[in-house]
């Protein structure tokens, strides 16, 4: 007999007629719906066993990582688990009470057990962030206290340091005292706090992010146009060649896209800047004199032309892939009942590479948003992007709750723009290759 | 009962010098010349006085390993050299172990080695081992008549024309700007401390604004020098010395207005041979040692009676003592970095000098 879990069994029995109940059943008389559903959850189960690998995979290095940075953005207890006491002292007096006898008793106690930890430095650099220069005030005080502080707690803590009495300060302790906080995020939209806690703008030469957030979709916006005015003559010309010459030119675009970043970026240096290639044979021609030299690179200039090139192949492919599956007919015919070669690309050609040019686009525009190295390196002061903020708060400032709050938003603005997209165009409709 | 003895002592004897010969100790270190320069003047003595095997490894910064090995509780470092600003950040979180001073080896005339050393350079974490510093420089071909001599004329593009490249960073570039603008080095930081010394420096900045190219790597404003894209740079004296020194580069050091900083040990919390991190810092630090690592790369040694005894560049016969920030010569005109001043400020100055980047 076979098996019962066996689905070609169970059709066996299936063709062997219904039985007194009406319901079908399998050789060992359990319904057949019972025995469908078991085995395909079987086989469900099976083939989730073969994912699994890379779905964990995908969790551990992709999921979590990037989950826990996004919690930096609202999490930092630098302050919080470090001076237990004092933010004790906050959860139980509302906001606007002056600190009393306890409260500098509890700030007291903190210091020297901070100090005694060598933590203080982590708290400093928590309150430093949203007050600068107060970092050494914390570390000179954990300095003092560790050789112990007398009663009365106030007297002698100010008499280290007349800064401990600013109400503004006790405000940043206040806000600090709570492991959450939404001031990473309020900073990186060029916002702050002021001492009643409310929200303001940053003083106006601090402001700089919101410009920057800007600057990075406009950019990306013109490099993903500059690459579909490139790109598309290229596949088309790639689509319609013969195979073996069409072979050529794809190998002459796939080239650089082989080739390292750095090295592309670094012939882009040596192409346009002022001592370069193409001043010193724009100069030989006599098109410029030599002391009218043109500023190619470190600006925004630079940055546009090194990205535009980098990220070209990116539209291109997804363009190619569907230029070839066009069919030449529908816009001969087209021309044949009296089109112009314009409207016959306008309303027969072009639409149909719309799926493939969806895909490029939408490729080209999220790579370029969070491009960093190439703006680094030839952006100058002009064209730099919000990814470079970033990476100086990762690597510089080691400021990595701003770093994640500017983060978030620049992934909060993709999937947005995503969203429109999938509105606008339809996401069923992208075609990657 | 006498040979119960012998054999006993024998026996501990043993243990003893299989132990010594088990003794490892891990170093990290910054890799390239500078690295090279650890392992010469450093490794291979300390090997070959103490028998004690050192194992040198790299990082791109030491500084970030040391915070993630004693925060995992894993730590395999017993020596590191890092920055003086990443000391003492590491030591200000309770990251690194103290050395107490009075290790150290004494100078040559019997000088304590707390007295020795430049001011600064121990702290409760780290002992200095050599001095590095931001200079201006400038190709000499491009200026035939004056040469550019400080600050001032770093600014001055009527007269020394040709576009400058300088670090992207509100360090440095806002203590240069005060000293061109007439700020003595012992003031500038008292002035920058103050509202209006910052919108100061950031308006002698703004006078250039238009005729800098900023680097971020090291290895670019030699490469901008040489290219002719730039006539003069503010960089670090270690990348301009080897661009002019091994490649023969027509590129001038202009020591007044450096601006100085330190690199040194540290020892992470938790080394596994602390004692021999000890033994090897105690060695390294000598003055004969600091001295012979000068030799291999151009960066002073922080010991006052160590400057006598460096001698010739390794593998030519020019001194190489002034070509170091620390010659005396070179050293009327400099400005020692102000740690506290930056760790208190850096991020603020920092958005600031972004904000005054982008704005065209």
């Amino acid at each position: 007999m076979a098996k019962a879990l066996d689905p070609h069994a169970a059709i066996v029995t299936e063709a062997a007629g219904p039985d007194e109940g009406g319901t079908l059943r399998t050789a060992d008389g359990r319904p057949l719906k019972q025995a469908l559903v078991r085995s395909s959850r079987r086989a469900r189960r099976r083939a989730f066993l073969l994912v699994l690998p890379l779905l964990l995979f995908i969790l551990i290095t992709f999921v979590v990582p990037i989950g826990q940075m996004l919690q930096r953005s609202v999490k930092n207890d630098g302050f919080s688990a470090n001076m237990p006491s004092l933010s004790a002292w906050f959860h139980e007096n509302p906001r606007g009470t002056e600190p009393d006898d306890a409260a500098w008793a509890a700030l007291a106690e903190d210091l020297q057990a901070a100090a005694k930890a060598r933590t203080i430095g982590v708290v400093g650099t928590r309150i430093n962030y949203d007050m600068p220069g107060t970092r050494s005030l914390f570390t000179s005080a954990g300095r003092k206290a560790r050789s112990g502080v007398e009663p009365p707690y106030k007297e002698a803590i100010l008499e280290m340091d007349q800064k401990w009495g600013d109400p503004k300060l006790w405000s940043v302790m206040r806000e600090a005292s709570s492991p959450y906080t939404s001031n990473f995020y309020l900073a990186a939209v060029d916002r702050t706090r002021d001492e009643q806690g409310d929200i303001v703008s940053a003083p106006a030469q601090q402001q700089i992010y919101v410009k920057l957030f800007m600057r990075t979709f406009w950019l990306s916006l013109v490099i993903t146009f500059m690459t579909f005015l490139l790109g598309f003559p290229i596949a088309h010309l790639l689509a319609t060649l013969p195979m073996r010459r069409s072979n050529l030119l794809m190998i002459l675009v796939l080239l650089p896209f082989w080739t390292s970043l750095l090295v592309r970026t670094t012939a882009w240096m040596v192409l346009l800047q002022q001592q370069g290639v193409v001043n010193d044979v724009l100069v030989w021609l006599g098109v410029i004199g030599n002391n009218q030299r043109l500023q190619m690179i470190f600006n925004q200039t630079g940055t546009i032309i090194a990205m535009t090139h980098i990220l070209l192949p990116f539209m291109i492919l997804p363009l190619y892939s569907v230029m070839r599956t066009i069919n030449p007919s529908y816009v001969r015919a087209a021309r044949s009942l009296g089109a112009t070669s314009w409207t016959a690309f306008r309303r027969i050609y072009f639409p149909q590479t719309l799926p493939g040019l969806g895909a490029g686009a939408l490729l080209v525009f999220i790579l370029a948003v969070g491009y960093y190295i190439t703006p680094a390196l030839v952006g100058g002061s002009s064209g730099q992007l919000i990814s470079n903020m970033i990476a100086m708060h990762m690597t510089q400032t080691l400021n990595w709750s701003m770093a994640a709050a500017l983060a978030a938003l620049l992934l909060a603005g993709v999937l947005v723009l995503y969203w429109v997209y999938d509105r606008l165009v339809g996401i069923d409709n992208l075609k990657l290759g | 009962m006498k040979r119960t003895l012998i054999l006993t002592s024998a026996l501990i004897a043993v243990a003893a010098s299989a132990q010594a010969q088990d003794k490892q100790l891990n170093l990290l270190s910054w890799g390239g010349a500078y690295g090279n320069s650890h392992v010469q003047a450093y490794v291979k003595p300390f090997e070959a006085k103490t028998g004690i095997k050192v194992a040198v490894s790299d990082a791109d910064n030491p500084a970030t390993p040391i915070k993630g090995q004693v925060e995992a509780g894993n730590v395999t470092i017993d020596v590191a050299s890092v920055e003086y600003a990443d000391a003492v950040r590491l030591c200000d979180e309770g990251l690194l172990e103290e050395i107490d001073s009075s290790i150290l080896t004494a100078a040559g005339d019997g000088t304590a080695a707390a007295d020795d050393f430049i001011e600064g350079a121990i702290t409760d974490c780290f002992v200095g081992t050599d001095v590095y510093s931001m200079i201006l420089a400038y190709d000499d071909s491009k200026f035939s008549d004056a040469k550019p001599a400080g600050p001032a004329d770093f600014f001055d593009t009527a007269k020394f024309p040709g576009k400058r490249t300088m670090r992207k960073g509100a360090k440095f570039n806002l203590e240069l700007a005060l000293m061109a603008d007439g700020v003595a080095p012992d003031q500038v930081y008292e002035v920058l401390g103050t509202p209006e010394g910052v919108d100061r420096a950031f308006a002698k900045l703004e006078t250039i604004k238009n005729d800098v190219i900023w680097w971020e790597a090291g290895a670019q404003p030699p490469q901008l020098l040489a290219d002719g894209e730039v006539t003069m740079a503010f960089a670090f004296n270690g990348r301009i010395f080897d661009a002019a020194q091994k490649e023969g580069k027509p590129f001038k050091i202009v020591w007044n207005g450096q601006i100085y900083e330190m690199e040194g040990w540290v020892v992470p919390k938790g080394a596994p041979n602390i004692e021999a991190a000890k033994e090897f810092i105690a060695f390294s630090t000598a003055p004969e040692q600091q001295a012979r690592a000068a030799e291999f790369i151009s960066y002073g040694p922080p010991r006052k009676s160590a400057a006598a005894l460096v001698g010739n560049i390794e593998g030519t016969d020019v001194p190489m003592g002034p070509n170091l920030p620390t010659f005396a010569d070179n050293m009327t005109e400099a400005l020692a970095s102000n740690l506290d001043f930056w760790v208190d400020h850096d991020a603020e100055l920092q958005e600031r000098f972004n904000a005054w980047l982008a704005a065209n």
